[in-house]
């Protein structure tokens, strides 16, 4: 069987978008890019359809990047096939308890 | 192509032609509600404003009613008020007419009460209705469409798939001279760099930037995270996680147009050409409202997991980016975008799908929502409290 497709929309993405149901850790997946180019990932999370998978070790603070932009912050380090979600990665945008904790 | 549309007396072209019943307050809806409910061609904008908010919002919910009253889309217009409300009724009813569309007005409290007021919106809707069942279809051109935009209930598919859609019929209306509204200024917030190139001007990408740190400031005054607000408990099952993933994913659907300006919520668009903003919230209720008080004809609505609602007086196709919620919720999804993620078909082909489906609904085929009526849940947005 051919393996489950996830899609890096930009060069510059440092997750994949996985686009199959019922991945778990352990599995493998073929990473597209938009030429086509496919590359190998082991995951080493389960991960919904939909959900994002680190293509690289990410440290934390640093920015987590899908269509070539900024989509958020690592809480903590995260590896190489993890899920990628709210569980570790910070939004830095309508941060109204951020700002809150600036002014006190 | 071309398309068939209603002319009316100011010379636009409606893709409906409904009897719209507008309460001017919240407390007429129980009378606007039972003579929808008994004349056929006739639907209802059941909002919540009207009285006891401040002068600016009372404005607001004035203007937003005459903009969705001067819609090409309704052929006459009975407005039911109660008679102490907030809301201009008298500037709303001569504004209306201004169109030369039949407009009549029921007053709740100088009829005697509900039953009485019921009695007679019925016999004034059941005569709107007849004096426009005979108008007919006519030609026009595809640049007589203002077209709505907006994505909902979106997961990881929409800024994949059915966004690119949506923005491949955006480019294309306006190629052929169309006008395009999008909004959902939360949805903008750590896209709006990307908008703020699309400018014409350096005046527009000043206004862009204003409208998200405007609504980012309204959503950080609580003192939290806004998460679960934005992105939604669906966006974050469905894989988005922070509003920058949805924002990047959401803007894909205005297309690559320049951008001709910012208009406010309850600003007409009747007249305007090219790709506009239009600064609203993302919800549902509020937004197909801002969009069809515009004068929008039709709204592309993008989804994920799957929102079924639509508008009383503004068709809105569903376009679905998710395989498995298209195969799921078919009796509510209009087109299968789902089809690029899966590699059987490409953008512009399912885009080409979309403008002719946004084409034949134009000139009367029905969406699934108008189908069965689920649009009634609507809203105008506000922003001072209710007093």
């Amino acid at each position: 069987m051919e393996a489950p497709v996830a899609l890096k929309v930009h060069d510059d993405d440092n997750v994949a978008t996985i686009f199959s149901s019922g991945l778990t850790a352990g599995g493998e997946v073929k990473v597209l890019d938009k030429k086509g180019n496919a590359a190998e990932l082991t995951l080493i999370s389960d991960l919904p359809f939909g959900h994002k998978a680190a293509l690289c070790p990410i440290n934390a603070g640093e920015s987590i990047i899908k269509y070539g932009e900024q989509i958020g912050v690592a809480r903590k380090a995260i590896r190489r096939g993890e899920h990628v979600h709210i569980h570790n990665l910070d939004s830095m945008r309508g941060r109204g308890d951020l700002s809150r904790e600036e002014t006190a | 192509m071309k398309i068939t549309g209603y002319k009316r007396g100011d010379g636009r072209f409606g893709a409906r032609n409904l009897v719209g019943v507008i309460p001017s307050v919240v407390c007429a809806h129980d009378v606007a509600q039972a003579v929808v409910s008994q004349v056929q061609g006739s639907v209802g904008f059941f909002h919540h404003q009207g009285c006891c908010q401040l002068p600016p919002d009372l404005d607001r919910v004035t203007e937003t009613l005459i903009g969705l009253g001067r819609s090409p889309n309704l052929g006459a217009v009975l407005v039911v008020c109660l008679g102490c409300e907030g809301t201009d009724h008298k500037r709303l009813i001569e504004a209306v007419a201004q169109t030369g569309k039949p407009v009549a007005a029921i007053y709740i409290q100088e009829l005697g009460g509900v039953a009485k007021a019921i009695a007679a919106g019925i016999d004034a809707a059941r005569k709107l209705a007849l004096a426009i069942s005979g108008q007919q279809r006519e030609e026009a051109d595809i640049a007589e469409i203002i077209m709505a935009i907006k994505c909902g209930a979106s997961d990881s598919t929409s800024g994949l798939a059915s966004n690119c859609v949506i923005g491949y019929v955006a480019d294309k209306l306006v190629d052929l001279g169309a006008t395009v509204l999008f909004g959902e200024t939360t949805e903008f917030l750590g896209a709006e760099h990307i908008l703020a190139r699309r400018a014409v001007s350096p005046a527009v990408e000043k206004k862009i930037y204003e409208i998200v740190a405007r609504m980012e400031a309204r959503a950080k005054s609580l003192g939290c995270d806004m998460r679960r607000g934005q992105p939604t408990p669906g966006n974050i099952a469905g894989g988005l996680s922070s509003i920058e993933e949805k924002s990047l994913g959401a803007i894909v659907k205005s297309g690559t147009r320049p951008i001709q300006g910012v208009l406010e919520y309850q600003e007409s668009a009747l007249g305007l050409k090219g790709l506009w903003i239009k600064d609203t919230p993302g919800r549902e209720p509020e937004i197909l409202t801002g969009m069809a008080c515009s004068g929008a004809q039709v709204m592309l609505f993008s989804t994920g997991r799957g929102a079924p609602q639509g508008f009383p007086s503004m068709p809105v196709v569903k376009i679905c980016g998710n395989p498995e919620t298209y195969e799921h919720m078919e009796n509510d999804m209009d087109l299968n975008a789902g089809v690029i993620i899966t590699g059987q078909k490409s953008i512009e082909e399912v885009g080409e799908e979309a403008f002719a489906k946004l084409c034949r609904v134009f000139s009367g085929e029905k969406t699934k929502n108008e189908a069965i009526h689920y649009f009634k849940a609507i809203d105008i947005y506000t922003l001072g409290p209710v007093i």
